[in-house]
Parts: structure tokens; C-alpha cells; sequence
């Protein structure tokens, strides 16, 4: 795969992305899971794109759907989980619709996967030598022996692993260093497209570090394009180019890094950004007060609406849709794409309780630029 | 070896001592708990045979010194541990000048090697069924047939051995009805004919075995298979696009494996226990059978023997299989069973 | 109040109306099934006592050795035949089958709560008292315990059907144990046991409250099985010639049909009916297990469900 060289310029961070060559096209991916009282609607018709050599962030509380996305873009998802519909298109194939033999053919070839559980994704029964291993010799068939040993001490050595770790078993290896091991794993077939399941979150907070700083290398020797799936805004802010933010299973916000920080636009966004201590401090992201509304029957209207502090009428009657404002910049939210009948809308009253919005509010006149929240 | 590997063998180690030795300590309390006199009891239970008993005071007595149940308990105590450490047990009182010992060594190989031959094949086949009963890829036509090879699962051994015996031996005459071997035309060897005979004679028997617990292997294997499935390891190994017949056995069947080994250890002593009802139905000169013997005809002596030496051997196969699980499961020298 | 947002997995989300209240795990089809062959034969000598003469269980009742009813040879006087000591299989049958199932009964519970005690005394007081119970339970499980029982029901002559449920309790408790306290280790994690141990609930009702909810399916899978080994051990006694000889039961009635050479002289009703009467009570209780092991597990129902 010589077309990911080194020389390649990193995407800029400004959003001028749309030139370069996509990667991954994600169309109107649905996923429900069947419960016996009605389906979950885990992810609800999302679309994006992650263009060449960039890395793109998914973020959003736990049960929003993105490491749903994500185990979708691979088609693992496991029942009572499954697809209904939605093209997930790799360079020109169509995933969802392959057979389970072409599927399994393109799998780690085409995309990687850095799990999210550390600790169990290892085969507690093999040696990591031969668990590197038969992910290379599936799809490139019988290496001699030589050659094998000293691709997968490259990879260990790449990540940053002593080569011992080549004959260890899983339990002899601390948590990081089987998370590296599971980078290696997935750059061991040089894919142009990883997926990193909130690579650092089962880590505590020094190795994450060292995960997080294994994970930029990688990048960046490698160009790979990668998607990072994490509550970990500072290590977003750190390693992505782009950020998805996801809730309830819809896309609220796409916006290069910069901008997300700086000028967010979605109000979830804005509490999500408002939510961080430092970057320093790390932990899961608990925005805000109020219940989400049942998965099984969403809302006419925006998804956000009942924990909103900015809701609306209209955010009750009509679903907003993700439209682009500013370069690279989306979001789907009234507040922008219908202003003049927002402005003209009645409050209501949302399941936050008034202590949450009030401090949400004192929260906005400080963050928000445009200075709509308070009003 | 490391440190923690010798920790292992040393902890299972005394686990088999403490198994024996609770067992030695059960076999001396059991006479001596029991209501009434063990000894003559046992001399009533002969005459109940329709043994004639002259003599039975005189004859009460003199087994009472010739048992070493005349001095304390302790002292009783301490000879009988010493007798089970040397496998010392005396005379056979049915068969006198026949030594207990060489009596059971007659017997233990035909238990052995019935016992061994059916419960892996047992342990085999269970498995293999449960594994795909409980693997998300196992052909649909497969699966709902898979359930049928249960139907018998459950039922006492020995009663199904019964309808096995009526079907094949009496009714068919494919099979023997008694015995492990032709004893009236061949001698014990290595020749094929021998082997042929013994394996002909094994077959009921040890079908009576496996058709009834096959389903119990195949139950826990099909849960333990599920569990592994939702494993996280399972998951990054589809997403490596491995060909399913390495993700069934190296990556699901391998480590759903595990507790199976553990279980069979557990139960072996159950195996053990039944297979003495086995071998008295199918009149199998094992040590099971002989047990029966001892039992019916009063032999107190050899019946203290065979009880020992069951408990030894299956201690020691439990023994056989721990100081093995390391080998399959790295982690073990790590962490406790 | 905290954040709640939904997982996309099921169970969790917030209302938690029951649309249809037969939607219930407990309503298991192995499970109903398999109660419902147990108890018909549990009921049999409640109910049988009132059809039939169970007195004709007494040896020398009945003429000797007649075929089933429906065989030639056979009468209506004697719908399952008769043995060769003059009892009436029917009569046997009513009477043996609840005996089994009391002696199963009787057994598998005083084995439970040992089982129960001692493995929440692991589970809660770990530590030294733990792996001494470990120890026992792994030391007293290796023993062959038919094989011992074999040797008390020599030495003790007569034995009653309460004496051979004792005994057999004696060594039905280390399964229930390991499960009880295993059960105890993994609920004992889970944050609303801490929780409630945290808030100051006593440790018993920590138990009783709290956990015994959750170990529920457990413990009746356990106790299944535990009927059924009891049952199993009784009836290997009895097919040993070494159960109690004054009433019939299922075991003996096979016991003599065996000393008879029943087979050879083709009564197959004298060992066939004790043999399905038990093959359907030991089928019956594999299915409960089967069942409960569903109740209790949730990831066994749903393996149809293809991705």
C-alpha cells in the first residue's frame, strides 16, 4: 500500500477538506436493536465522509450510538443489533451488501479496528505472536517463518513494544501495552482506514499517554485515516482533524477541531465543549440534567429537544436537518437553519431541572459567541 | 518451572493427599458409625445370604482380632492409614488364601480402560455437539437436528444400559450380554483377536455411558460457547477477517473448553460412582463388579480395599487432569481455580 | 437526579410498563414441559390411590408373571402385568414414583441449605473461611459418594427412605456451595449490593433482600439438579438390591427384575415401566434445568437471532 506515504501533507485543521480522496463514505446507516418492546433506534440515518489521511472524531455520551457506528462500519454488530438499512462504502464497495465471504476477504485489509476493551479483546489463549500473526498470514497466505517473526517485531517495535512481548501470553501484559498491541495488530496489514473504540478509556491516566502518543505516531508515520471514537475531549482535541458529535443516534454537529472548540453551534455541542475541566482532567462526559427521550419512540422534532435549554416550539414540531454553516461547519439546529420562526416560537419547558439550566445558561454567555443562548 | 507454577503443582498436590485421606478416614468411620455391631452385622447379612454360619460368636470374634478391632480407636486408626499407604488389606475373606490386593489389580484395568474409553469419548463428542449448538454460524438444518442426539440424555446409565442389553444383546444378538472378553476360547494378551473380543464386550457398556451423559457435556458446552461468543476477543477477531473454522476452534471452542476441563475433574467421582451400577448390570469383571461381590457375599476385607482404591484412582485422575490444565490455559499459574 | 440516558441494549430504557404480562421469562415452554411431566408423576400416588388398589403392591397379591393387559395373555385385572413375587406393576408403579421424588426432594433440600450457608459464608467473609469451604467442597466432591453409600447401605440393614435421603444430603452440597458462592462474589461487585451495604443494611437482609431476587433461577437450577442426583443415587441403591426391602420402589422393582433374568425371559414390562417411569421423571427434571438454566441466563434464548 504505497499510496499512504510519508510525505504526505497532514490535512490542514481549517476543514478544506473536500478535495481529497474519501475514504469512507457513510450513507443513511440505520441500526436498531430488538428488544421485546419494540426496537432501539441505536443509530437513525447518519452520513458522513472521513477523507484521506484524516482523523476523524466521534463523540457523545455513552449510549448515543457512536461505538454502534462504529461496530456498523465493520458490520459487527451483535444481536439483537442489526442493520437496517444504509450504504457503508469503501473506496467504491458497498459493505453492508457484501456476502459474509467478501466481507471477510476485505476485512483488516481495507479497515482496522482498535477495540475499546483492552483488557478481554486478546485471545487469553494464544501468544501475541500468533495472534498478529493470523491476521497477516488470512489474508497474504503462508510468509516463511523468518519473515513472519520479523514483520511482527517491526510492528511491536513500531508501537513501541520490546520484543519479548512477541512469545508473551495476554495476561503477562499490562493494560497499555496489550492496548499497543492491538495497535500494532491493526496496522499490521498497513489498512488504509482504522477504527480506535475509545482506545484509552479502560486505561488509567498515565498510560492513556503513552496509548494516546502511540496512537499520533502511528498516524503520522502511517497517514492513515482513522476514525476515534471517544468521551475524551482532550484526547480528541489532541489527535483529530474533524469531530462528529452524536446524540441519540443523530448526527448534531460535524466541525473541524478548531472550530468545535472554539465556535460551537449545536447547544449540545456547547454544553459538551462547556463540560471539559481542563484538558487535564479527564473524565466520562456527563453534560448535563434531564432524561433522553425512550430510543424505541423518538420525538417528532429535534432529538435534543427535552433536555435542551433553548427548546422551542418548533424544536417540537420539526426535525432539524444538518445543514453546512461556515466551511466544513454543520449542525441541525433551528437556532440557525429556521432563526426568523425560532425567534417567533414560545419556550418550553424541558426535563432539565431549572438549577441545570440556569448554570447552563451562565455557562453560554461565556462560551457561545453569538450570544443567543441567554436571551 | 516458575515460582508460580510449582505453587500450582503443590496446592493440587495436597488437594490429592486431603482427598485420600478423607477418603481412608471415611471407609474406618463408616463400620464403626453404623448402629449395631459392623461385624456381626456382617456375619447376619452372610447368613441372610443363606450362608451357613457355625459358630457366630466364636466367628465374630476371631474377625474381630484378625481386623485389629479389638484395641483402641486410635491405634486402629494408625494401622489402618498405614495399610492404605503400603496397599496393604490383607486377605479376601470369601476367597481366602487370595490377597485383596491382587484381587483388585485383577480388576482395576478393565475399570480403567472401560471408564477412560467411554467417558473421552463422552467428553468428545458432548462437546463437539454443544459447541455447535452454541455457535452463531452452525447451519440451521444442522442445529435443529443436533437436539435429537440429547434424547437420552439424563437417564440413570445403569436403566438405559438395561434397554441397550434387551435391544442389542437378547433381541438382536449382536452383542454380548457378559463379560469383557471371550474367556472360554482366548486368553488375555496382546493379539487381535483378544482385542477385538474386549473391544466387542466394551461397546454396550460404554454406550450406556455415552448416550446418557453426552447431553449434560453438550448443555454446559453449548452455555459456555455463548458466553465466549460475546467476549471482546471474539469481536477484533471477526474484525480481523479470519476463516470461520479458526475463529470456531482457536478462538471460541478453545477457550469455552476451559471450565469443560474443570467440570470433568469435578465429576469424575460421579462417573466412578455410577460406574459400578454399569458393571453390575453388564457383569464386567471390573472393580465396580467386584464391589458388588464383596458387598453381597460379605467380604468386609476387600470391600474396604476396592472403596480405597476408587477413591485413590479417582483422586489421582483429578490430580492427572490439574497438573494438565496449565498446559492448555497459560493463565493458571497466575490465579486460583 | 442523575444523567440517564438509554443504552442501546435492551432492558434498560425508562418505562418499564409491561406491555403483555406473559411476556415473562419464567413462562419457558422447556420449563412448563418438563413441570409438567414431573408433576404428573409426583401426583400419580396421590391420585392413583383413588383408582387403584395400591395394596396389590404387596408381594403375593396378584397371580405371578402376567403379561400387560394389552398383550395376549394379558388382563384388564392387571393393566401393566405382574411379577414374578405377585405384586401388580400398576400398584408398584403408584407407590414407587412419589417415593422417589421424596427421598429426591428431601435430599436436594437439606443439601441446598448447606449449600446455601456455607456459600454465603464464603462469599461474604472470604478470606481463610473461604478457602477452607473450597477446599472441603473440591476435596468432598472427588469422592465417589455412590461408592460410599454402596458401603453404608451394607452396614446399615433396614434402611428407611428418610435414613437414604440424609445420607444422600451428605454429599449434595458442594455443587450448590461453589454455584451459591460464586453467585454471592459476582452479585457482591454489582453497585446496587454495594450500594445497599453502603447505606447500612444489615448483611442479612443485604442477602435476603437484595440478592436472593437475582439468585433465584440459580438456586432452582441447582436444586433440580440436585433432585435428580438424589433420585439417581436412590435408585442406583435400589438397583443394587440395597434399598429399603418393605415398600416398593422403582430401583428395587428393577433390582428384582434383573436377579430374575426378567430380560432373558422377556418380561420387559417388569423393568420397561420403572424404566420409563423414571426415564420420564429424569427427563422431565432436565428439562427444568434446561429451563431455569434459560430463566437464569438470558443469552441462551435468543441463539435463533441471526445477524
Amino acid at each position: 500500500m504505497g499510496e499512504h506515504s510519508n510525505d504526505r501533507k497532514q490535512p490542514s485543521r481549517d476543514g478544506s477538506l473536500d478535495s481529497r480522496r474519501v475514504v469512507l463514505d457513510v450513507q443513511d446507516l440505520r441500526v436498531h436493536y430488538a428488544t421485546p418492546r419494540g426496537d432501539v433506534i441505536a443509530v437513525n440515518g447518519i452520513n458522513f465522509q472521513v477523507y484521506e489521511g484524516e482523523t476523524v472524531g466521534l463523540v457523545g455520551e455513552s449510549g448515543c450510538g457512536k461505538t454502534t457506528t462504529a461496530m456498523a462500519i465493520l458490520r459487527l454488530v451483535q444481536p439483537p443489533g442489526r442493520i437496517i438499512g444504509g450504504r457503508v462504502m469503501v473506496e467504491d464497495t458497498d459493505l453492508v451488501s457484501l456476502s459474509e465471504k467478501q466481507l471477510r476477504q476485505l476485512r483488516w485489509v481495507k479497515l482496522a479496528l482498535i477495540p475499546q476493551g483492552a483488557m478481554n479483546s486478546l485471545n487469553p489463549v494464544m501468544r501475541i505472536k500468533d495472534q498478529i500473526g493470523d491476521a497477516i498470514t488470512t489474508h497474504e497466505g503462508r510468509l516463511p517463518a523468518d519473515a513472519l517473526k520479523q514483520r511482527i517485531l517491526d510492528l511491536l517495535n513500531q508501537v513501541g513494544l520490546p520484543a519479548r512481548v512477541y512469545g508473551m501470553y495476554p495476561h503477562e501484559l499490562s493494560g497499555g501495552m496489550k492496548q499497543r498491541v492491538c495497535v500494532a495488530m491493526a496496522i499490521a496489514l498497513n489498512p488504509p482506514l482504522i477504527i480506535a473504540d475509545e482506545p484509552t478509556s479502560a486505561l488509567d491516566v498515565v498510560v492513556q499517554r503513552v496509548v494516546a502518543q502511540t496512537l499520533l505516531d502511528v498516524k503520522q508515520r502511517l497517514g492513515v485515516s482513522m476514525i476515534l471514537i471517544g468521551h475524551d475531549m482532550g484526547l480528541q482535541a489532541q489527535l483529530v482533524d474533524r469531530i462528529i458529535v452524536m446524540y441519540a443516534g443523530n448526527i448534531v454537529e460535524i466541525a473541524p477541531v478548531r472550530e468545535a472548540f472554539k465556535n460551537p453551534l449545536h447547544p449540545y455541542t456547547q454544553l459538551l465543549i462547556a463540560s471539559i475541566p481542563s484538558i487535564k482532567e479527564r473524565k466520562p462526559l456527563k453534560v448535563t440534567e434531564g432524561l433522553t427521550h425512550d430510543l424505541r419512540n423518538p420525538p417528532p422534532g429535534c432529538v435534543f429537544q427535552f433536555r435542551c435549554p433553548h427548546a422551542r416550539e418548533i424544536c417540537r414540531a420539526l426535525k432539524p436537518q444538518l445543514r453546512e454553516y461556515g466551511s466544513g461547519h454543520l449542525t441541525a439546529c433551528h437556532i440557525y437553519e429556521n432563526a426568523g420562526e425560532y425567534e417567533r416560537s414560545a419556550p418550553i419547558v424541558t426535563t432539565a431541572t431549572p438549577s441545570a439550566a440556569l448554570y447552563a445558561a451562565d455557562l453560554f454567555k461565556e462560551v457561545d459567541p453569538h450570544g443567543r443562548a441567554a436571551s | 518451572m516458575s515460582g508460580m507454577t510449582r505453587g500450582y503443582v503443590v496446592r493440587r498436590f495436597l488437594m490429592w493427599v486431603l482427598t485420600v485421606w478423607l477418603g481412608a478416614t471415611l471407609i474406618f468411620a463408616i463400620p464403626r458409625l453404623a448402629p449395631g455391631d459392623p461385624i456381626a452385622a456382617m456375619v447376619l447379612r452372610m447368613s441372610a445370604q443363606g450362608q451357613i454360619i457355625e459358630n457366630s460368636a466364636e466367628l465374630i470374634q476371631a474377625w474381630r482380632e484378625r481386623f485389629g478391632l479389638d484395641g483402641p480407636w486410635y491405634v486402629q486408626y494408625v494401622n489402618w492409614l498405614r495399610n492404605c499407604m503400603t496397599l496393604d488389606f490383607g486377605y479376601s475373606l470369601t476367597q481366602f488364601p487370595a490377597r485383596v490386593w491382587e484381587m483388585i489389580w485383577r480388576a482395576l484395568p478393565w475399570t480403567i480402560a472401560l471408564l477412560t474409553f467411554a467417558v473421552i469419548i463422552t467428553f468428545i463428542l458432548g462437546n463437539l455437539i454443544g459447541a455447535l449448538l452454541g455457535w452463531r454460524k452452525t447451519p440451521p438444518l444442522l442445529r435443529s437436528l443436533l437436539p435429537l442426539t440429547l434424547t437420552f440424555s439424563s437417564i440413570p446409565p445403569f436403566i438405559f444400559g438395561l434397554l441397550l442389553l434387551f435391544i442389542f444383546a437378547y433381541t438382536l444378538d449382536l452383542f454380548p450380554n457378559q463379560g469383557a472378553y471371550d474367556s472360554r476360547n482366548l486368553q488375555p494378551g496382546l493379539t487381535v483377536e483378544f482385542l477385538a473380543s474386549a473391544l466387542h464386550h466394551a461397546i454396550l457398556p460404554a454406550m450406556a455411558i455415552v448416550l446418557t451423559s453426552m447431553g449434560g457435556w453438550a448443555l454446559g458446552m453449548r452455555g459456555m460457547m455463548i458466553t465466549t461468543d460475546g467476549e471482546d476477543y471474539m469481536i477484533l477477531a471477526q474484525a480481523k477477517g479470519l476463516r470461520t473454522p479458526r475463529l470456531f476452534l482457536r478462538y471460541a471452542v478453545r477457550n469455552a473448553l476451559l471450565p469443560q476441563l474443570t467440570a470433568l475433574a469435578l465429576s469424575l467421582g460421579l462417573i466412578v460412582g455410577g460406574s459400578v451400577l454399569i458393571e453390575t448390570y453388564f457383569v464386567y469383571p471390573g472393580v465396580g463388579y467386584l464391589l458388588y461381590y464383596s458387598i453381597t457375599n460379605g467380604d468386609y476385607t476387600l470391600m474396604q480395599g476396592i472403596v480405597f482404591i476408587l477413591i485413590l484412582t479417582t483422586a489421582t485422575a483429578v490430580l492427572i487432569i490439574d497438573l494438565l490444565y496449565p498446559l492448555i490455559d497459560p493463565r493458571i499459574t497466575f490465579q486460583k481455580r | 437526579m442523575a444523567t440517564l440516558t438509554a443504552e442501546p441494549v435492551a432492558a434498560r430504557p425508562a418505562p418499564q410498563v409491561r406491555v403483555n404480562r406473559w411476556d415473562s421469562p419464567w413462562l419457558n415452554a422447556k420449563l412448563i414441559i418438563g413441570l409438567i411431566m414431573v408433576l404428573s408423576v409426583a401426583l400419580s400416588g396421590v391420585v392413583g390411590g383413588m383408582f387403584w388398589d395400591l395394596r396389590l403392591a404387596r408381594v403375593g397379591t396378584s397371580p405371578q408373571d402376567l403379561p400387560p393387559a394389552f398383550v395376549p395373555g394379558g388382563t384388564w385385572a392387571h393393566p401393566l402385568g405382574t411379577e414374578n413375587s405377585g405384586r401388580d406393576m400398576l400398584a408398584v408403579l403408584l407407590t414407587g414414583a412419589p417415593r422417589s421424588f421424596r427421598i429426591g426432594l428431601i435430599a436436594a433440600t437439606i443439601g441446598l441449605l448447606i449449600g446455601v450457608v456455607l456459600g454465603c459464608l464464603a462469599g461474604f467473609l472470604g478470606g481463610w473461611v473461604d478457602r477452607l469451604i473450597l477446599i472441603a467442597s473440591d476435596a468432598w466432591i472427588t469422592i465417589p459418594s455412590l461408592v460410599v453409600l454402596i458401603v453404608i447401605s451394607a452396614f446399615v440393614r433396614q434402611i428407611s427412605a428418610e435414613t437414604m435421603a440424609v445420607l444422600i444430603a451428605m454429599f449434595a452440597w458442594p455443587g450448590p456451595t461453589r454455584l451459591i458462592r460464586a453467585q454471592v462474589l459476582t452479585l457482591r461487585e454489582r453497585g446496587y449490593i454495594r450500594m445497599a451495604r453502603l447505606s447500612g443494611a444489615n448483611t442479612f437482609d443485604v442477602i435476603f433482600r437484595e440478592m436472593m431476587p437475582n439468585m433465584l433461577p440459580y438456586i432452582a437450577a441447582s436444586f433440580t439438579g440436585n433432585v435428580s442426583g438424589a433420585i439417581l443415587a436412590s435408585a442406583g441403591l435400589e438397583a443394587l438390591g440395597l434399598g429399603p426391602t418393605r415398600i416398593p420402589t422403582l430401583g428395587m422393582t428393577i433390582f428384582y427384575a434383573n436377579q430374575a433374568s426378567a430380560v432373558i425371559r422377556g418380561m420387559w414390562w417388569w423393568w420397561g415401566f420403572p424404566f420409563l417411569v423414571l426415564a420420564i421423571i429424569f427427563s422431565g427434571l432436565f428439562l427444568i434445568a434446561i429451563g431455569l438454566d434459560e430463566v437464569a441466563n438470558p443469552r441462551l434464548r435468543g441463539l435463533q437471532v441471526k445477524q
